[in-house]
């Protein structure tokens, strides 16, 4: 069977999926501190969505099957958003 | 919670992984890879739907309702992400060491959820349509 990096495309493809997706979580969670007037968690839910293109570019980068710490990097990006969330819906 | 932290250090470490069996078909892990991602996905739109219900929803005639369902899918977008990687890690073991792939009931306990609450969406919709 061949695979000219085909399964490594792919992957490539389902990672910048993943980051635009990010982009519209950092972007709610931007615009939900700016209309609380919040200018720290504005910039932190936008620093957050940067520092996770700079890991997503760096899995790519890297050439290694092995995806190393960008997984659970991604994931917990994911659970902070989760959780600045939460502290917004609380502190309104 | 040593336990807790000891899995997070795992998670942590790329080659922790790698210690056990032998490095399989390239193709596998990179699809492995796509699973976890499309989780990712999943729970990052659980995320996106809690932002969402907390901005753009007007507040419901029960007080505070619409802040429980949105930390309520805030805090289920949060656990998809973190179980992902922990699905992620298993599934390469196994791989790995050529065993059978884990089993889960949590995509079905989060169909049960989310179709749970599309149903109370259905009778809140029609209780309003017809009052």
């Amino acid at each position: 069977m061949s695979d000219a990096g085909l399964a490594r495309e792919r992957t490539w493809l389902a990672w910048w999926r993943t980051i635009l997706v990010a982009a519209g979580v950092a972007l709610l969670a931007a615009r939900m501190a700016a209309t609380g007037g919040d200018p720290l968690l504005v910039a932190l839910a936008l620093a957050g969505w940067t520092a996770l293109f700079v890991v997503a570019f760096r899995r790519y980068r890297s050439r290694r099957a092995g995806p190393g710490p960008a997984l659970p990097l991604l994931a917990f990006f994911t659970a902070g958003y989760a959780a600045l969330g939460t502290l917004l819906v609380l502190i309104r | 919670m040593a336990g807790v932290l000891g899995k997070i250090r795992r998670w942590l470490d790329p080659e922790e992984v790698r210690r056990v069996g032998t490095t399989p078909d390239y193709r596998f892990s990179l699809a492995n890879e796509r699973t976890f991602l499309a989780w990712i996905r999943t729970g990052l739109a659980l995320v996106a739907g809690g932002l969402a219900t907390a901005q753009f929803l007007p507040p419901l005639p029960i007080a505070h309702l619409r802040e429980v369902i949105s930390v309520a899918l805030l805090l289920l977008g949060g656990a998809v992400a973190v179980r992902a990687v922990d699905r992620w890690a298993r599934t390469e073991r196994a791989m790995r060491l050529g065993r059978d792939l884990p089993s889960s009931r949590f995509p079905a306990l989060l169909a049960i959820l989310v179709g749970l609450g599309a149903a109370l969406l259905v009778v809140a919709v029609l209780v309003q349509a017809f009052r």
